[in-house]
């Protein structure tokens, strides 16, 4: 607060807080995003989706040694990892109804309980250190203040990924689908499009989006035992928010929640544990009925 | 007849399983007694998760929340005011229910998996809440040295495992009594008739949201007071107490009994409890392993089971458009 007052800007102080939340939302609309078709689409409670989070970044801690083939390699990797543990969880689901969100909990909650701990087996139970590329190690200069260099090159890639996410979507053929089965999956179905490719098709492409998730934002959420657990959180809450219809929604919620953790806690750090809650209290108490309503028609 | 049958035997097995709880701390050593009472605890959250799921329609992976509220407003009281076991336990059934009464305007309104996520969200952050109110929670190292409860006024403290075990068993079961006797009024016919056709229950000119903002609240106190009975048996509480771990675990283990059946969601979580408390001592490391690999095969094993789940986690209200029968046989696949 005497910061504040003392400085010639009331803005100043709070810059850094306020870009590290656009880091911080982006990374959670990457890796939310990933739920929300699957919930949208393919109609599936996926509660192991941090796991496929956590699979990108402990592929990231342990690829990861500061040159940029690393990188590259890492991101392969990851991404075919996860899209694959998607894959897997979609032939898992087959059998199981869909709309039967019960039994999905229960299947995809034991998977991600299984996965989660072979993850610990075999990486170790402390969590790894990350190492950025040498080139990103560094800090630059933002409007008078150093800021990690590694961040601001992850706004630009995160930025780029949501734009390529958004086009995707926009104007693939694949993308068409995707929206044509969130608003009549009868129709898609009659059009000859198998469902349950479709099905399979948006869990890999959603392990894919995590993966990616967790090995460009392994230096932001690092990978941990309670990796999983953090990012299932954070994208249920971006769901809840964001609604399953626009990826504006979610772009937004993600956003918000970014600068609530970061902004917020700069801003009000007595509160700021709370800030998340009361947020999406707030949010949720005005639409309750709104998503209600948007529940029953769906 | 055969029902008749049916209902007997039902009754002698409940009969056999209560004496065999009765006897067990004199057949088991003091560890497992002490995990047999926290197990009974988290048996009666099970028995409010069902209240929720199965019988109210709406599917909770929050009741961690009331839980954990009852937890410590039972180790605070205990603590600092009352070591009286009757007066925990009501201080801790209120605190469970009035969590519960706050979270109404969040849960009553939605549906089918809008409700697990909501509740999902509550119990995360309760757990955050308690993580860092340090003084009074003690934060994530938790409250430990709580004084051993009085169960009445004038009555000895219960220093033993077994006296501590035997108290949670009498509570539990009286607990449960009243659920059942109240399961049978009116107010629980109109709770199962809201699950079952929300839109004609609302037709007929029931206030279906007052039902079920009363049964949220019930399953508060009955969660809380299920927290009061944890503090109990362990007399130390921390926040991995209630993590999204233990309310998916609840969850699964009432889906595995029966949402429908308090008797057998109470059997249903007290078994997946046991399984990981068992599996923890027997393969230290490997106990998530298995109790995953556990829960997907349980999804196959168990296809009656999972599907009279089914169609209560379906939103109670009818869709605009109703499909017919013959729509629905062609991408059956589709429906949500």
């Amino acid at each position: 607060m005497i910061a504040v007052a003392a400085g010639p800007n009331r803005i100043d102080p709070y810059l850094i807080p306020a870009l590290d939340g656009v880091a911080y939302g982006l990374l959670v609309f990457v890796a939310a995003s990933g739920l929300v078709f699957c919930f949208g689409v393919a109609n599936i409670l996926n509660l192991a989706h941090g796991l496929l989070y956590a699979i990108g970044g402990y592929t990231a801690a342990a690829v990861l040694d500061g040159g940029w083939a690393s990188l590259a390699l890492a991101l392969a990797v990851g991404v075919l990892a996860a899209a694959a543990a998607g894959a897997l969880l979609a032939g898992l689901l087959t059998p199981v109804a869909t709309g039967n969100h019960l039994s999905q909990a229960l299947l995809t909650f034991g998977v991600a309980l299984a996965g989660g701990s072979l993850l610990v087996a075999g990486f170790g139970p402390d969590d790894p250190q990350v190492r950025v590329p040498a080139a990103l190690e560094g800090s630059v200069m933002v409007a008078g203040h150093r800021y990690a260099a590694y961040r601001l090159v992850f706004i630009v890639v995160a930025a780029v990924l949501a734009v390529a996410l958004y086009l995707v979507v926009r104007r693939t053929r694949a993308g068409m689908l995707v929206r044509a089965a969130v608003d009549d999956p009868e129709m898609v179905a009659c059009l000859g499009v198998s469902p349950a490719r479709i099905r399979a098709g948006v869990l890999a492409a959603a392990g894919a989006l995590a993966g990616a998730a967790g090995v460009l934002g392994a230096p932001i959420i690092g990978p941990g035992t309670d990796t999983a657990d953090t990012v299932l959180l954070l994208s249920l809450v971006v769901v809840v928010l964001g609604g399953l219809g626009s990826m504006a929604g979610t772009l937004l919620a993600a956003l918000a929640i970014g600068e609530i953790q970061t902004l917020g806690v700069a801003l009000l750090p007595s509160a700021a544990p709370f800030l998340l809650f009361a947020a999406m209290a707030a949010v949720l108490a005005v639409r309750a009925r709104g998503l209600a309503g948007r529940w029953r028609t769906t | 007849m055969s029902g008749e049958v049916i209902r007997r035997a039902r009754g002698a097995v409940a009969a056999l399983v209560l004496a065999g709880l009765v006897v067990a701390p004199w057949v088991v050593d003091d560890y497992t007694t002490a995990l047999l009472a926290r197990t009974l605890a988290l048996a009666l959250v099970g028995v409010s998760v069902a209240l929720l799921t199965g019988v109210a329609g709406l599917p909770t992976l929050g009741q961690t929340a009331p839980y954990a509220a009852g937890a410590y407003a039972c180790a605070v009281v205990g603590s600092r005011i009352s070591d009286v076991g009757v007066v925990q336990l009501v201080v801790a059934a209120g605190a469970g229910a009035l969590l519960a009464a706050l979270t109404v305007p969040l849960v009553v309104h939605a549906r089918g998996v809008i409700v697990l996520m909501i509740t999902l969200a509550i119990g995360e952050l309760v757990v955050t809440v308690l993580g860092r109110w340090r003084s009074v929670t003690g934060g994530t190292d938790g409250l430990a040295g709580i004084p051993a409860v009085r169960p009445f006024w004038g009555l000895p403290a219960l220093a033993s495992d077994q006296a501590r075990y035997l108290y949670a068993l009498v509570v539990v079961a009286t607990l449960i009594g009243v659920v059942l006797v109240l399961l049978r009024t009116r107010a629980g016919l109109v709770l199962r008739a809201g699950r079952d056709d929300e839109t004609r229950l609302r037709a007929s000119g029931h206030r279906v949201a007052l039902h079920l903002s009363g049964a949220h609240i019930a399953a508060g106190a009955i969660a809380g007071a299920a927290g009061s009975l944890l503090v109990v048996a362990q007399q130390y509480i921390s926040p991995a107490d209630f993590g999204f771990d233990t309310s998916a675990l609840l969850l699964l283990g009432v889906v595995i009994g029966g949402t429908a059946s308090v008797g057998g969601a109470l059997v249903g979580a007290a078994l997946v409890i046991a399984v990981r408390d068992w599996l923890f001592g027997v393969l230290p490391g490997y106990a998530p392993l298995v109790l995953g690999a556990l829960f997907v095969a349980t999804v196959y094993l168990l296809p009656t089971g999972v599907t009279r789940a089914r169609g209560r986690l379906r939103p109670p209200a009818a869709p605009a458009h109703q499909p017919t029968a013959a729509e629905q046989a062609t991408v059956p696949e589709l429906r949500r």
